[in-house]
């Protein structure tokens, strides 16, 4: 394996099933990925990529019909993807804990903050209703809600969408998972708050040395936070490698239209490129590699072959041309 | 030529997606067929029945309890659904029982249908305090119990009719009673499509041209509202079925001379704990299968015509 | 929360003052009242007499004044069928409907609101199917031919309960109750299932419904990643929110039960108020009607007073007095 420092999240040949009418669809296929000890891995990609499927499929909580199909999960060193409900439940919250996008609805309404915070607490920790209260109090502390203590009682609707998501990210937090899965954290913010939000998030993952799952469609996030990215296309991951090096000289002709099409990395071009055509749907992927018909570069080869799997040792792309030898 | 275009409209509908729906639902296709069956059967009881229950010249007492299918030990008579305790023929006093039942509900609910369309057009074309007016009835009449409302309708009703009348009067009185119940409903749903058909500009270009509110209601909002309407009357047959059978039942609705579907429950309990269950029996089945395979083809019409309406 | 209650209690009050209106126009326009109480043999002297002490000859906003008057301090005249007071009448059956209300009410929500969280948890199971098929069966059914094949099942067939009657009773003094004998508590067995089966199915229908689309919210999707217990997601988390809009409708449907319980005295020769009614109805007997007609009006409007109330109770977002900061 990588010797990028103690591995928290390894996910190898990892794939996800749903058995439809029309047959079985694959939103998540061989996928392999790495997160280390306080790193951030951004996984990027268009809506219907697999981002999301990857990260509830990692913390066990995939809606019935679709399902685990193949593939190992790791964490810590523990295989976690064939635990049983009871176990994996266990894990939630305790080793990983999870960011939804819409910090409106991911809070009970019903329920004030401190009640919520204080059952996850309880629920992982082996401490008294007392000292989980205390930590409650730091945990909001922590995430910048000023006057914790005040404010412990104070239902969802009391707080303004920015604090809310910081109340979200103390929920995620409050038993010190290894592994944060951020769902499109800021998606839903002020661009404002967006920015507060991810310096929150890149400061927990320093301080205590989270490992955290970033899953966006903003390469602007990416770019600020991440370490390192992994960039999804129609269930497959096409191209990974340091946030650095995909972001300046993207190999994959699908991660080179994406960077094209967004202003952060298209600063020296006087206009954006737009990737033509759209992404397939599932159930009607084309034969050969899923990108081949948008694809600048495609050769007959690509039309027949899927993609070659990636490597994570060497290849940073899975495509037949990654290594820049256009035959 | 508007005329042309509607029954084309209607026998487009018929065509499509509306008897495709009926073919694909079973549920619906013996719904409507028991439905059917029962409804004819009470049109034509005269023609059915084997004996006319209500001709004292046919009826022998002396027929009292005879059980089905098993002839009389002093007449030798045999009846199918056997005998009530004055000899009358259960099968004959059922569906002339029916006739009752089904008269009594239909004719509810064409008047709750045209008190409710009426009074939903005005409160949502004309608005104002009228259809405030209109509107806070709705809202106050719809916290009680449509049940209640009819048997406080029917008493009233019946405190203003002569005491010599009052068993003629009934059965009149038992339409109004529940028609006055179940209005509310075709109000408010007239009243909230007539409110979103006013603004569009069919209607706007309507009154433009000059016509009068009432022909622009007629001609332009009604046909919008058909579909919805058709529902609520289909449900609320189901409804004013029940109702009147638990008024009868009650002993304030149809009177022993004129008994409907639950005069006959009324009196057949009381021959539960004697053994003469027959009595009781095919009455209650009767009515179960009717309110029943009403209230499925209701269900199935608001399916296919209406989704949104709950 | 305050200026809320009192319009919602000034609303009632109209509601009152319509009702009071058609009783009294009841008293006075349906049929003579005079012609009522002296019957055959009268002369113009006793009709001018009976007429002043009425308070007939006053105009019509005195004598709607005076009735009201009378209501509020529950004096609703003589009943023209008993020849009493219809106060008297009245209480000393209410006591009977109450019970059975009561009674009903708590079997109805129990095992509405218990049924329905089950149907819902396991909506693809074998028994939640069965009770779902069975309910709407019993929406069909109705209410009197439900009492008649209890009766003839349990009372008939069996022997095991009585068919009629309240058995023997205890007299507390301002209370006649069933419930601290043993044939008494036999006795209201089925009565209360027969008021109650129809609500509870609507309840059960309408909790099912209402749970289905909770559990589908993303802060159930949030206590879960948070690695709470079942049980802790459905009944802290998911119940509640549930609550709300079927408070709504249970607070409608306890009304209707007092009204039902028309149906249900009469079947089963329940000595209540409702059985009263129904007589009234059937004798003309005009003030019981009338006083009747006030006395479930008040309960249906206390209910829903009631009901408003519970909403603050239970929904923060509704006490708008103790708002933070936020939005």
């Amino acid at each position: 394996m990588n010797n990028m420092g103690e591995i928290v999240l390894s996910v190898r040949d990892f794939g996800v099933e749903i058995p439809t009418r029309q047959g079985i669809l694959r939103p998540v296929d061989g996928l392999s990925l790495d997160i280390a000890r306080g790193k951030i891995l951004g996984v990027v990609g268009e809506s219907g990529a697999g981002k999301s499927m990857t990260g509830n499929a990692v913390i066990g909580l995939l809606d019935p019909p679709a399902h685990v199909a193949g593939g190992e999960i790791w964490l810590n060193g523990k295989r976690i993807d064939n635990l049983n409900r009871e176990r994996m439940r266990k894990i939630r919250g305790k080793e990983i804990g999870m960011v939804f996008q819409d910090p409106l609805t991911s809070l009970n309404p019903l329920l004030p903050i401190g009640d919520q915070l204080v059952e996850t607490i309880m629920e992982h920790l082996p401490v008294d209703k007392k000292q989980a209260m205390e930590k409650a109090v730091a945990a909001l502390d922590e995430v910048g809600i000023p006057a914790a203590a005040q404010r412990i009682g104070s239902y969802p609707h009391e707080f303004s969408g920015g604090m809310r998501q910081r109340v979200v990210i103390a929920l995620a937090l409050c038993a010190e998972p290894s592994l944060v899965i951020a769902d499109e954290p800021t998606t839903a913010l002020d661009v404002s708050v967006q920015a507060q939000i991810i310096s929150l998030l890149k400061r927990m993952c320093k301080e205590r040395g989270t490992a955290i799952m970033l899953i966006t469609h903003d390469m602007g996030v990416i770019a600020e936070t991440a370490d390192e990215v992994a960039v999804m296309y129609a269930g497959r991951m096409v191209e990974l490698g340091p946030v650095r090096d995909v972001l300046t000289s993207p190999t994959h002709p699908y991660t080179q239209g994406l960077m094209a099409s967004t202003p952060l990395a298209a600063k020296g071009n006087k206009r954006l490129n737009q990737i033509e055509g759209a992404m397939p749907r599932l159930d009607n992927l084309p034969q050969g590699c899923a990108f081949h018909p948008r694809c600048s570069i495609a050769k007959d080869k690509c039309k027949i072959n899927p993609a070659p799997g990636m490597d994570l040792n060497e290849g940073r792309a899975a495509c037949w041309f990654a290594d820049g030898t256009k035959q | 030529m508007r005329g042309f275009s509607f029954t084309n409209t209607i026998s487009r509908a018929w065509k499509s997606d509306f008897m495709w729906s009926f073919r694909r639902t079973p549920v619906a296709i013996v719904s409507f067929f028991v439905a059917m069956i029962l409804i004819l059967g009470a049109v034509f009881a005269p023609l059915f029945a084997p004996y006319n229950p209500f001709d004292p010249a046919t009826l022998n007492l002396m027929n009292g309890f005879s059980q089905p299918m098993v002839p009389n030990q002093f007449t030798g008579d045999s009846f199918w659904l056997g005998a009530d305790d004055q000899g009358r023929d259960v099968f004959s006093t059922i569906l002339y029982g029916l006739r009752i039942s089904l008269f009594v509900g239909f004719a509810a609910v064409a008047f709750a249908m045209v008190l409710g369309v009426t009074l939903g057009l005005v409160a949502g074309y004309v608005g104002g305090w009228i259809g405030a007016l209109i509107m806070r009835i709705a809202d106050v009449q719809l916290t009680f119990p449509g049940i209640l409302v009819a048997m406080l309708v029917f008493g009233i009703a019946k405190g203003f009719t002569p005491i010599e009348q009052r068993d003629e009067m009934a059965i009149w009185v038992l339409v109004i009673a529940i028609g006055l119940s179940e209005w509310v409903q075709f109000a408010r749903v007239v009243r909230g499509a007539t409110m979103v058909e006013k603004n569009k500009e069919y209607v706007q270009a309507a009154h433009l041209n000059g016509r009068r509110p009432i022909s622009i209601m007629v001609r332009h909002i009604l046909p919008n509202v058909l579909g919805p309407v058709l529902v609520i009357a289909t449900i609320s047959l189901a409804l004013a079925i029940i109702a009147e059978a638990t008024l009868s039942f009650l002993g304030v609705g149809a009177p022993p001379t004129q008994p409907s579907l639950g005069t006959l429950i009324r009196i057949g309990q009381g021959f539960m704990f004697s053994g003469e269950w027959w009595i009781l029996l095919f009455p209650a089945v009767t009515l179960l299968t009717l309110a029943l395979s009403v209230n499925l083809l209701g269900d199935w019409l608001r399916d296919v015509l209406n989704p949104k309406l709950r | 929360m305050l200026a809320f209650t009192i319009r919602r209690a000034f609303q009632s009050l109209i509601v009152l003052l319509v009702v009071g209106l058609v009783a009294f126009s009841m008293f006075n326009f349906v049929g003579d009242p005079v012609d009522n109480m002296l019957g055959q043999e009268r002369t113009g002297a006793d009709i001018e007499r009976l007429r002043t002490q009425l308070g007939l000859d006053q105009p019509f906003p005195v004598q709607y004044y005076r009735f009201l008057e009378g209501a509020v301090q529950g004096n609703f005249g003589i009943s023209y069928r008993q020849g009493r007071p219809v106060s008297d009448v009245i209480s000393e059956r209410i006591a009977a409907t109450l019970e059975l209300a009561m009674v009903s009410a708590i079997l109805a929500i129990v095992f509405g609101v218990a049924l329905g969280v089950f149907t819902a948890i396991r909506r693809n199971g074998w028994a939640a199917n069965i009770i779902m098929s069975l309910s709407l069966i019993g929406v069909s059914l109705p209410t009197f031919l439900i009492g008649i094949l209890l009766i003839y099942l349990f009372a008939v067939e069996l022997g095991w309960l009585p068919s009629f009657g309240r058995g023997e009773t205890v007299d507390l003094g301002w209370w006649r109750t069933g419930l601290l004998t043993e044939s008494g508590r036999k006795a209201i067995i089925l009565p209360a299932i027969t008021l109650g089966l129809y609500q509870m199915t609507l309840i059960m229908r309408l909790v099912r419904s209402e749970m289905l689309e909770v559990l589908r919210q993303d802060y159930i999707r949030f206590a879960r990643a948070r690695g709470l217990k079942d049980r802790s997601v459905y009944f802290r988390h998911a119940l509640k929110n549930t609550l709300v809009p079927v408070i709504t409708v249970t607070g409608m449907q306890l009304g209707s039960i007092i009204a039902f319980a028309i149906i249900t005295e009469t079947v089963f020769q329940w000595p209540g108020v409702g059985l009263l009614f129904i007589n009234a109805i059937r004798f003309v007997d005009i003030p019981v009607m009338a006083a009747y007609l006030m006395l479930i009006s008040v309960m249906f409007v206390s209910i829903n007073l009631v009901v408003d109330l519970l909403y603050f109770a239970i929904d923060p977002r509704l006490r708008a007095d103790r708002s933070g900061s936020g939005k």
